[in-house]
């Protein structure tokens, strides 16, 4: 094969025949440059791929402190056990507030007495219910201060399961290690195990990107996707014999954004 | 038309403030500032730096003694929403998406962490019912155990206003989702203000439904843009057309005029000026 390249290398060898001793130094000096810079490429590459380790790698390991439960706990063993799912422990409240991690309350039903043999639990009796303290847990899901979220608007109202947001956790045998941002202070679930912030599932991460993917799809229940101008929600107003300007049909509620408006979330 | 598309009808909550029952104790302004986490200083006798989401004015007709009235104007936010859909002042001039106007409950929000200070909403407000942080907020000891966690603590930097205690409509909310009710009921969500006052003078609801009792006394005209139609009934600066959600009685002539900024000598203008 014939390349362009290999083309002009013909015809610049030529001339250097052609051109004698003067044109055949350049050459020469052409060499070396290419050899100067094959050893820059292999720096900027082995620099590249040592700020990847430190940015992949080693700032995560810093950035997050390791912290271990107070007693781990075994959600597997203690679904089987009681009657009602994730509710029987995670409940709802009559007003509609949500009870979050269990108190001693709700465990000393069971656990008054030590019941088996795992270390943990003795752990747990001992220190904890005969001392009547509560059980200092390290919530993975905690929010900011300034984030509003209501249990009862996804569960009850959506219809949405613990398991879209929270993941598997009712299938763990062993509490994982609580990662803690040194610096903001929030747990690492909310930005994801993923440095890169990619995601697979809708548990992977807890950002408020991740709460505007559905809020966008579902602005409270009202389409939004298929109706992107304000000339066809106009259209759409019409066909459907609703005057514009009474409802929030076919967009969100917010004057901002179109979504549902900020005040849906924020605090 | 597509299936699970609802048509959603707006809410517009707003409040009616009865002048002639106002006494000016301030029951509102301590009832606000606890519930919403308002940050004070040491130091506040300097008023122009307080932070009041809810602030009670003192009006005087002007007159010598005989003939002299006084009358005390509780000022919360007044959740303007414009000449069209939620053109209020603030929300159209916020260059960071910080604040803004929810067609679902007629609510001007302010998003803290969104704001980043630059106060041109503070500028653009005709009722002074926005405020700044000039400072980071510090509670004297032992106080910070009693703010409300439902309402977040703002930074040095941040504007801030009266929400109409909208975490109580998020709550009462809650409620309702918990017994499957789509709807609120007028009770469940009030305001701190509205309950605090002890002479009654403050009432709170959904303007848009006629049941309200709101919408019974201000008899808001939604034709233009929700004039009232009661005599007695007032909004500050209606000349201005922010259409604003707050609604004043008061059975005296020179209360009503004050309302609307009229110069002494000017006659009443019976068709506001609407702009925009």
């Amino acid at each position: 094969m014939h390349t362009l390249d290999d083309h002009a290398k013909d015809i610049s060898e030529d001339a250097a025949d052609e051109a004698g001793p003067d044109l055949s130094l350049e050459m020469n000096l052409k060499e070396q440059d290419t050899g100067a810079g094959g050893t820059i490429i292999l720096f900027f590459i082995l620099g590249l791929f040592a700020s990847l380790v430190v940015g992949w790698i080693i700032f995560p390991k810093l950035l997050y402190s390791n912290k271990k439960q107070p007693i781990d706990f075994n959600h597997v063993f203690h679904v089987e056990e009681v009657d009602n799912g994730c509710e029987s422990c995670h409940f709802f409240r009559a007003d509609g507030t949500f009870s979050g991690a269990p108190k001693l309350a709700q465990c000393i039903d069971c656990h008054e007495e030590i019941q088996g043999i795992s270390p943990d639990e003795i752990k747990f009796v001992e220190e904890y219910v005969s001392k009547e303290r509560e059980v200092p847990w390290l919530i993975y899901s905690r929010q900011p201060d300034c984030v509003f979220f209501s249990h009862a608007a996804h569960i009850k109202g959506a219809q949405m399961d613990c398991v879209t947001c929270h993941g598997h956790m009712g299938e763990s045998e062993s509490l994982k290690v609580y990662e803690e941002n040194r610096i903001t202070g929030y747990s690492r679930d909310i930005w994801g195990k993923s440095i890169g912030g990619f995601k697979k599932n809708t548990w992977d991460r807890m950002k408020m990107d991740d709460c505007a993917e559905c809020h966008r799809e579902n602005a409270a229940n009202i389409e939004i996707t298929d109706i992107p101008t304000p000339t066809q929600r106009l259209i759409d107003h019409i066909v459907n014999l609703v005057p514009p300007g009474t409802s929030t049909f076919g967009k969100g509620g917010s004057v901002q954004t179109e979504r549902d408006p900020c005040f849906a979330c924020h605090k | 038309m597509k299936e699970g598309r609802t048509h959603k009808k707006f809410q517009k909550f707003g409040m009616v403030i009865d002048l002639d029952k106002c006494t000016g104790c301030g029951s509102c302004m301590v009832a606000c500032m606890a519930e919403n986490n308002v940050p004070f200083r040491k130091d506040e006798s300097n008023k122009l730096l307080s932070i009041t989401w809810m602030r009670v004015y003192k009006l005087t007709n002007g007159m010598p003694f005989p003939k002299i009235d006084v009358c005390y104007l509780p000022r919360p936010c007044m959740q303007c929403e414009g000449q069209h859909e939620g053109h209020s002042p603030c929300v159209s001039v916020c260059p960071a998406i910080a604040t803004d106007y929810s067609m679902e409950s007629g609510i001007v929000s302010q998003i803290y962490t969104r704001c980043f200070g630059c106060r041109y909403c503070m500028a653009s407000c005709p009722y002074h019912a926005r405020y700044f942080n000039w400072w980071d907020p510090i509670w004297p000891d032992g106080m910070e155990k009693y703010l409300s966690p439902n309402v977040s603590p703002r930074m040095r930097g941040v504007v801030e206003k009266c929400s109409f205690c909208f975490h109580r409509y998020q709550l009462a909310k809650d409620r309702a989702f918990m017994e499957g009710r789509p709807e609120l009921q007028e009770d469940e969500y009030q305001t701190a203000c509205t309950q605090a006052c002890p002479a009654g003078a403050i009432t709170f609801g959904d303007l848009n439904n006629p049941k309200h009792t709101v919408s019974k006394m201000a008899e808001p005209d939604p034709k233009h843009s929700g004039r009232p139609k009661n005599p007695n009934a007032f909004r500050l600066l209606e000349r201005l057309g922010t259409n604003p959600k707050v609604y004043y009685l008061s059975s005296r002539e020179w209360v009503r005029r004050a309302g609307d900024n009229y110069l002494k000598n000017e006659k009443k203008v019976k068709k506001p000026v609407h702009h925009g």
